[in-house]
C-alpha cells in the first residue's frame, strides 16, 4: 500500500484513522444491539418461567391437556386456551393466505395503471394501521350480526359436521378468526408483493419467450421464486394472529371451558385470557397465566422453527 | 401449437417485414425496416449499441408486447401471415419462435425441469427424459450434466447456464431461435462451443443472432444486417439498417462507408 501513496497523486488513498473507526465501531455497535435482542427475549422468558414455577409444580404437563379453568378451585389448565389460539389462528391463515398472496399477484403485476394501483397499495398497507380495538367494535357492531345467520344456517344444515355441532351465540371462536384474518391480510399481502416484485424480471422474459401465458408464468415461475418471501410474510402475520389480543378478547366470548370442535362455539385464546384475569389475579392463578403465557410462547416458537423448516427445504436459490 | 400458425412452414423467407417503424411512445425508435430471414439461415445483426438490434429482434416473437409504450407502424410477416394481425395471439408465436437472452437466466429450477418447462407447457406427451437428454446433447451440455440433472440450473457456470437457456429453447422445437448477444458474458471457449453449436442447429432452426463480436458475426452467420443510429431534427436517436446482405460481402465488399468503417473497426 505504501508505495500507491508515495505517488504525488492528487488523490489521497489512505483511508483516515477515523473512517476505520467508524466502520469498526459500526460492527461492534450493531454486535452489542444483536446481542442484547437475544438477551432481552431470554431474560423475559426467563422472568415467565420464574413467576410460572408453582403452577408447573402443581400441574405439570398435564397443564396442557385440562381444559379445566377454575379460580375457585385452584384448578387450571390451559386446552381451551390451546385450541382456541391454534385454531382461530387457521382460520385467519384459510382465509388471509389465499386472499393476501391472489392481492399480492394482482398488485405486483400490470393488470392496473399504476394511477390506480398505487393507491389500492396504499389502503391495503393502511389496513395495517387500524388498531385492534378498532377491528373490535366493528367485528362487535357489523361482523357478528352479519354472520350470526350463517353460523346458524350451517348449525341446522352442517350440524353433523363437528366443526359447527353447536348454536353460535353471536360472538365466537369463529368471528375471532375471522376478524383476525382481516387484520393480518396487509402483512401478508404487503410482503408477498414485495417478494413477487424482486423475482428478477429476466425470469419473467424467459417464461414469456417459451410462450408461457400469464397465469403460468405467475403460478409456475413468480410464486415459486417468490417463495420464501411469502412465507415469511405468512409467518409473521401467524404470529400476529396468536398474539393479538384485543380484537380477539372482545369477540371470541371468552368461555374458560371448552365441549366440543364447534368453531361456532364461544371460546379463549392464551392472550384472551391473560387479558381478561391478570388484573384480578392472585396467588396460584398469576402463576397458572405465566404459565399459559410461557406456552404461547413456545407455541410460537415451534411455529416459528417449523416454518423455518418448511421455508429452507422449499425455497428456490435465485 | 395452432394450426394457423403451422399451416404455412414450407416458405423459403421465414420473416419478411415491409416498412416497419417501431416506436416506444412518441420515440421512434427504428425506422423503415425491409428485410427477409432465410429459412435454415443465420443472421446476424450487429451496430453500435442504441441502434434498436434487440428492439427488432424482440419484435419477432412478439416480446416486446410486455412494454406497454410499445407499437409498430408497417409490417412482419410470418410465413405470410401478418404476425400483429389481432387473431394472432401472442403466447402462440413464442411457442414457435424461442429466445435465448443476452444474461443467462435459467429458472431457479432443477435443469431437469429447466429444460421440461417449455414442452410441458405445450402438453408433450412423449418420453420426457429422452426429449431432455436429446436437448442437452444438441446444446453440448449433456457431458456436463448427465449426473446431476436434478441440480439446480442456476448452480452452473455462466457459460454451463447460457448452454442450458438454449437447451431449454430447443426442447420446445420451435421453427425460429432467436439469440440476443448469447455469448457476450461468456468465455472465448464457450463462445466458440456455442457458435459451433449454432451451424448444427441451423439444420433445423432458423436463427436470429444479435452480436457485437464481428469475428463472431464473420464466423457463423449467412448473413448479417448492419444497423446504424442517426439523430433526427427533434434529437430522438432513431436506428436503421445501413446495409444487409450475405455476411462475405458486408465484411470483404461492402456498398456503405459507413460499413465498412464499422465492420474494420475504424467507426466513430
Ligand atoms: N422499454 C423501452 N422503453 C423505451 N425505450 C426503449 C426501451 N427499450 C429500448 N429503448 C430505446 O430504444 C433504443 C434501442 O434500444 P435497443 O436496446 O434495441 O438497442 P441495442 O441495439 O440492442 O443496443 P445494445 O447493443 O446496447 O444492446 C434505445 O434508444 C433505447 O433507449
Ligand atoms: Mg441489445
Amino acid at each position: 500500500m505504501a508505495s500507491t501513496t508515495d505517488h504525488s497523486s492528487p488523490m489521497n488513498r489512505k483511508r483516515s484513522a477515523a473512517t476505520r473507526l467508524i466502520d469498526d465501531g459500526f460492527v461492534w455497535g450493531t454486535t452489542a444491539i444483536a446481542i442484547a435482542v437475544g438477551l432481552l427475549l431470554a431474560v423475559i422468558a426467563l422472568q415467565v418461567g420464574e413467576d410460572a414455577l408453582p403452577a408447573i409444580q402443581k400441574f405439570g404437563l398435564g397443564f396442557l391437556v385440562s381444559n379445566r379453568w377454575s379460580v375457585i378451585d385452584g384448578e387450571f389448565g390451559a386446552l381451551t386456551q390451546i385450541y382456541g389460539t391454534l385454531v382461530t389462528s387457521f382460520i385467519a391463515l384459510l382465509i388471509a393466505v389465499p386472499i393476501g398472496v391472489g392481492v399480492a399477484i394482482f398488485l405486483s403485476e400490470d393488470f392496473l395503471p399504476p394511477r390506480i394501483k398505487q393507491p389500492i397499495v396504499f389502503l391495503v398497507e393502511l389496513l395495517a394501521a387500524i388498531p385492534s380495538v378498532v377491528y373490535g367494535l366493528w367485528g362487535i357492531f357489523v361482523l357478528i350480526p352479519f354472520l350470526s345467520p350463517i353460523g346458524i344456517w350451517l348449525n341446522a344444515n352442517l350440524g353433523w359436521i363437528p366443526l359447527f355441532s353447536t348454536a353460535p351465540a353471536g360472538p365466537g371462536i369463529y368471528a375471532a378468526g375471522l376478524v383476525l384474518a382481516i387484520m393480518i391480510l396487509p402483512i401478508i399481502a404487503a410482503i408477498s408483493r414485495d417478494a413477487m416484485v424482486a423475482v428478477p424480471a429476466e425470469l419473467r422474459q424467459a417464461a414469456y419467450g417459451l410462450g408461457a401465458t400469464r397465469w403460468e408464468t405467475i403460478f409456475q415461475i413468480l410464486l415459486p421464486a417468490g417463495f420464501s418471501g411469502i412465507a415469511g410474510g405468512v409467518m409473521l402475520a401467524l404470529g400476529r394472529a396468536m398474539g393479538e389480543t384485543m380484537a380477539v378478547t372482545m369477540l371470541i366470548g371468552n368461555s374458560n371451558t371448552i365441549d366440543s370442535f364447534s368453531i361456532l362455539s364461544q371460546g379463549s385464546t392464551v392472550s384472551s385470557l391473560l387479558a381478561n384475569q391478570f388484573a384480578e389475579a392472585g396467588g396460584l392463578q398469576v402463576s397458572a397465566l405465566m404459565y399459559a403465557a410461557l406456552v404461547l410462547f413456545g407455541l410460537t416458537l415451534v411455529v416459528n422453527v417449523l416454518a423455518e423448516i418448511v421455508v429452507r427445504r422449499f425455497s428456490l436459490k435465485l | 401449437m395452432t394450426s394457423r400458425l403451422q399451416s404455412a412452414r414450407q416458405t423459403d423467407s421465414v420473416f419478411h417485414t415491409e416498412d416497419l417503424n417501431i416506436y416506444y411512445g412518441n420515440f421512434l425508435a427504428v425506422r423503415d425496416l425491409s428485410i427477409d430471414i432465410a429459412k435454415n439461415s443465420i443472421t446476424a445483426f450487429i451496430g453500435p449499441s442504441g441502434c434498436g438490434k434487440s428492439t427488432v429482434l424482440r419484435c419477432f416473437n412478439r416480446l416486446n408486447d410486455l412494454i406497454k409504450s410499445f407499437h409498430i407502424k408497417g409490417k412482419i410477416y410470418y410465413h405470410d401471415q401478418d404476425l400483429y394481425a389481432s387473431e394472432i395471439d401472442p403466447v402462440e408465436v413464442r411457442r414457435q419462435v424461442g429466445m435465448v437472452f443476452q444474461k443467462p437466466n435459467p429458472f431457479p429450477k432443477s435443469i431437469y425441469d429447466n429444460i421440461a418447462f417449455g414442452p410441458r407447457l405445450l402438453g408433450y406427451k412423449g418420453d420426457m427424459d429422452e426429449l431432455v437428454e436429446q436437448s442437452l446433447k444438441q446444446a453440448a451440455l449433456w457431458d456436463d450434466v448427465k449426473d446431476k440433472l436434478k441440480a439446480f440450473g442456476t448452480d452452473l457456470s455462466g457459460g454451463q447456464q447460457q448452454r442450458l437457456c438454449i437447451a431449454r429453447a430447443i426442447a420446445v422445437q420451435p421453427d425460429v431461435i432467436l439469440m440476443d448477444e448469447p455469448c457476450s458474458a461468456l468465455d472465448p471457449i464457450s463462445t466458440l462451443k456455442i457458435e459451433d453449436l449454432l451451424q448444427e442447429l441451423k439444420e433445423k432452426y432458423t436463427i436470429m443472432i444479435v452480436t457485437h463480436n464481428m469475428q463472431q458475426a464473420s464466423r457463423a452467420s449467412d448473413y448479417t444486417a448492419f444497423f446504424n443510429v442517426e439523430a433526427n431534427s427533434k434529437g430522438q436517436r432513431t436506428g436503421y439498417v445501413v446495409e444487409y446482405d450475405r455476411t462475405e460481402a458486408i465484411f470483404q465488399s461492402p456498398k456503405e462507408q459507413a460499413t465498412q468503417a464499422y465492420v474494420s473497426g475504424r467507426f466513430g
